[in-house]
């Protein structure tokens, strides 16, 4: 049988992947898709605490209302993100992170 | 939902979100991303969240790739080929990869409540239509006496019922958004 | 009222010229020399002033416990020593009118005077030891101003920074020694208050609260007070540089009332010395020493003014050693008597401030005659040239060997004798009829060598009398070195002169022995001579104590120095400066490859941070307990 934990190691599989993303990936767009990722994963781990979790004999519908949430963020998130990656490109001609070491100490 | 399919949307959305990681063309890693969000979807599906999953595939799979891809296409970004790779980021990332990973299995295992299973928490709707009682709308009981799950209305209704202040502060949100993205996209006139 | 006024005038009077003396200008000498000449009328008028102990203003009060207060004993000490201030201040006042012509900065010259006669008048007046050590430290500061007067000078500068520093020393023995009185006399330094704890009450000898140590070192703490200011050995180099000063400075201060102020004091707190044997002798031996050192040191100086320094230096010594040796005569019975008994270091400072003055003022008259020339071997002849000068000179001399019967400085002279012959120790007598006979010889031999012989260089030939100015005061101060001692004039002068007893025979004998060999010796070694007959290094060189006193300095600075130093390295710079600062250095250092600028790093960061923070909060904390 599929358990709540089946979901929950996906969901952290899920995110380890991304943050390997974000650690080695080099280009910054692609750093921008594994924090999506990321992000998804923590989305799976909320429906399916929600779905495991019931409430009157329902799936506990305040964990769904997060993942709405989360996603309405992420989703201006990679707006503003994309806009910073094309200022970024206009002045360094590049999306290579390591191109952006101001804030070196 | 049987087993079976659990395993291949799983292997579907760790797949491909394997191949985001490791691509080497911006394009290849951004459709992939569109198809692992595509499994994801299923399985949230497949947790009874179906508003979840239709959203999912609806903002990730649809606008969010489509922006990813609208800014490869006019950065033209290349691809990486001829980069070197860079090894102590591999190395570090895939190590914390595997340990974070390792945790979380450890973490699942260690408690009692990643046991439960579709079947020791069944859903219960007729029971519910009378439990949530008046507080609901007519509309949500009456589904759920008909025997179906109305999780867009749940959703709607405790967005509006309970978090009606948090709703206002993410539509501000987006409206700064918007803003920043439109300053951070003008050029500067001192630019060269 | 008196006591307010003499004090209260020169403070004005100072405070407007150093406030103002750009602006004043000339009128400024007009304002001192006037408020001297105030001050001295209005001494006269305090003469007859009644017996008093009042405070005249609340200084310091500290919770009801402890008061001190600008307190104003007056009584026939204080009187007397107020008139020889006044006098011989205003005559220094208008000699120096006439000195100082030519000086460029005489308004300050002239402020630091009039603040030299507040402090001096403070101490004078002064009711208890908190008041007193105010101005002692005043007069301590006056003084360097004076004695710095030409500061351009190198040595100038050198001498008032010695003066200041050894006083400095002094000056705390003389605190400690306060706080001692202070501690056991419960709070009050008032001098009444003291004298009666320690004659009748609860400090006095065989009473309980008398310890002999506890009495001995605040004796002695005090009397440290007394080495610094009235020079006395081992703190006595000071004086001798000081001479760099003005002399009309080094005649009011360095002779006649400053240096006399340890003596004065020490006479006001006899009370403590009695009390003490051990401290009595102590202080009548260190006074001894100074005297026959400075006499013998003042035998080979060439400088006029360096041999009155020593001479100074010798006759302070003779009335330090004249407190002391009174003291052990009253322990051993010989208490004075009467209702207004004297002191013979009172009497031979009364005595002496008159004709070192002068004698001060007439070397003075010397080298501005001679165009500031001040070696006795590039004079000679004088006497034709400057015959008022040398006739006072002269009597000021005389005064000081003691002619017998005649002078002033006899009598005063013979009362210490006598005191130190009742003192019952053989050695103080004999090493002050000694002093005696030295002190004639070299005054006579000065004497012999400036103003007898033929002149040896251009300027003596050319020398001429003084303006008229400057030779009012030397007559003035002639007068008193004669007549001061005579009853006509110590009575209502207030000296505390000792009474007339009749002198034992050989006191008598030692007085006129010494002055009769020491001249007879000047005279047949000096007359006519062109160059030193005699030659005595050891004397010459100040027994060689500025170097012995360098070597000491040098030596113990250098340890000191290295130690601190040391200690600096390692505790200061080391564990307090260094340390922290090369773990701060390399904690940054460490932290700065952190903060690498690289995006994934941070990354790398913040994920292996969340890896520890589950690993403790799942796995680490519930086996704690938690």
């Amino acid at each position: 049988m599929i358990t709540l934990g089946h979901y929950l190691v996906v969901s952290g599989m899920l995110f380890s992947l991304g943050l390997a993303g974000v650690i080695a990936r080099r280009n910054i767009i692609i750093v921008y898709m594994c924090l999506e990722m990321m992000l998804s994963a923590a989305n799976l781990a909320l429906v399916g605490f929600s779905r495991f979790h019931l409430v009157n004999g329902l799936p506990d519908y305040t964990a769904q209302s997060l993942v709405f949430f989360t996603i309405t963020v992420a989703a201006a998130e990679v707006a503003v993100g994309l806009a910073i990656i094309v200022a970024l490109f206009r002045s360094k001609q590049s999306v290579d992170v390591e191109s952006v070491t101001k804030l070196q100490g | 939902m049987p087993p079976l399919l659990f395993y291949l949307f799983a292997l579907i959305t760790l797949g491909f979100g394997f191949l985001v990681v490791t691509g080497r063309n911006p394009v290849t890693c951004a459709l992939a991303l569109a198809a692992s969000f595509v499994g994801l979807a299923a399985l949230f599906l497949s947790l009874d969240a179906y508003f979840i999953g239709v959203i999912q595939i609806l903002v990730y799979a649809g606008a969010v790739m489509v922006l990813f891809l609208f800014i490869i296409m006019l950065l033209d970004i290349k691809t990486e080929e001829g980069k070197k790779l860079n090894v102590p980021a591999i190395v570090s990332g895939v190590l914390l990869a595997v340990l974070l990973t390792l945790q979380i299995i450890a973490v699942v295992g260690s408690t009692e409540l990643a046991n439960k299973t579709s079947q020791n928490t069944p859903l219960a709707l007729a029971e519910a239509a009378g439990k949530i009682g008046k507080a609901a709308l007519p509309t949500i009981t009456n589904d759920l006496k008909a025997g179906t799950l109305p999780d867009a209305k749940l959703i709607g209704f405790t967005l509006f019922d309970q978090y009606g202040f948090h709703l206002q502060v993410i539509g501000l949100l987006l409206l700064v958004g918007t803003i920043g993205v439109v300053v951070l996209s003008k050029r500067e006139r001192s630019a060269p | 009222m008196h006591a307010s006024i003499i004090l209260l005038l020169p403070f004005f009077s100072a405070l407007v010229i150093l406030l103002g003396h750009r602006q004043l200008k000339g009128a400024s000498v007009l304002i001192s020399v006037g408020s001297s000449i105030i001050s001295f009328i209005a001494c006269l008028f305090f003469l007859a002033a009644e017996d008093d102990n009042k405070l005249l203003l609340p200084f310091l009060d500290v919770g009801g416990h402890f008061h001190a207060g600008i307190e104003v004993l007056i009584d026939k000490q204080s009187r007397g020593m107020m008139f020889i201030v006044s006098f011989i201040g205003m005559l220094v006042h208008i000699f120096s009118l006439g000195y100082m012509k030519d000086d460029d900065a005489k308004p300050r010259f002239f402020g630091s005077l009039s603040l030299f006669m507040f402090s001096m008048t403070g101490i004078v007046l002064a009711g208890n030891l908190i008041m007193m050590f105010i101005f002692w430290e005043l007069v301590g500061l006056s003084s360097y101003l004076l004695i710095g007067h030409w500061y351009q000078k190198a040595s100038a500068a050198e001498a008032c920074k010695k003066a200041f520093l050894t006083n400095r020393i002094g000056d705390f023995g003389f605190m400690i020694g306060i706080l001692l009185l202070f501690g056991a006399n419960h709070g009050s330094v008032n001098l009444d208050d003291l004298a009666t704890a320690f004659k009748s009450g609860p400090l006095a000898p065989g009473a309980p609260g008398y310890s002999a140590g506890f009495t001995t070192a605040a004796a002695l703490c005090i009397f440290l007070g007394a080495v610094g200011k009235s020079a006395q050995f081992p703190l006595h180099v000071w004086l001798p540089d000081a001479m760099e000063g003005p002399t009309p400075v080094s005649a009011l201060i360095h002779a006649a009332t400053m240096v006399a102020a340890g003596v004065y004091m020490l006479v006001r707190v006899s009370f403590l010395i009695e009390a003490s044997p051990l401290a009595a002798e102590i202080i009548a031996g260190i006074g001894c020493f100074t005297a026959l050192l400075a006499a013998l040191m003042a035998t080979q100086q060439n400088d006029i003014k360096r041999v009155l320094a020593y001479s100074t230096l010798s006759q302070l010594g003779y009335m330090v050693m004249a407190v002391g040796a009174v003291a052990m005569a009253a322990q051993h019975g010989h208490e004075a008597h009467g209702p207004n008994p004297g002191h013979p270091a009172m009497f031979h400072l009364y005595t002496h401030a008159f004709f070192k003055a002068m004698l001060f003022l007439g070397s003075g008259a010397v080298i501005y005659a001679c165009h500031h020339e001040q070696d006795i071997w590039k004079m000679g002849g004088l006497r034709k040239h400057m015959p008022v000068t040398f006739w006072t000179f002269l009597i000021g001399t005389l005064a000081l060997m003691g002619l017998p019967w005649i002078t002033s400085g006899f009598y005063s002279k013979e009362a210490i004798l006598g005191a130190a012959y009742d003192s019952g120790c053989s050695i103080l007598f004999h090493s002050a009829a000694l002093t005696a006979l030295l002190t004639s010889f070299y005054m006579m031999r000065l004497v012999i060598i400036a103003f007898f012989g033929k002149p040896r260089t251009e300027s003596a030939h050319h020398a001429t009398e003084v303006p008229v100015i400057m030779c009012l005061p030397l007559i003035a101060l002639a007068v008193f070195s004669v007549l001061s001692a005579w009853d006509g004039f110590a009575t209502p002068l207030q000296a505390l002169k000792p009474a007339h007893e009749p002198p034992h025979a050989t006191v008598l004998f030692a007085s006129i022995a010494a002055f009769i060999i020491g001249t007879g010796g000047a005279i047949y070694l000096y007359r006519g001579k062109d160059k030193d007959p005699i030659s005595i290094k050891l004397f010459a060189n100040k027994f060689y104590f500025d170097e012995i006193y360098a070597v000491i300095v040098r030596i113990c600075q250098d340890r000191l120095a290295w130690i601190v130093t040391a200690l600096e390295r390692v505790f200061v710079d080391g564990l307090i400066a260094r340390l922290p600062t090369a773990i701060v250095a390399r904690l940054g250092a460490a932290t700065r490859l952190l903060q690498g600028g690289h995006l994934q790093g941070y990354t790398f960061l913040l994920g292996g941070g969340v890896i520890a923070v589950i690993y403790l909060v799942v796995f680490v904390l519930p086996r704690m307990g938690h």
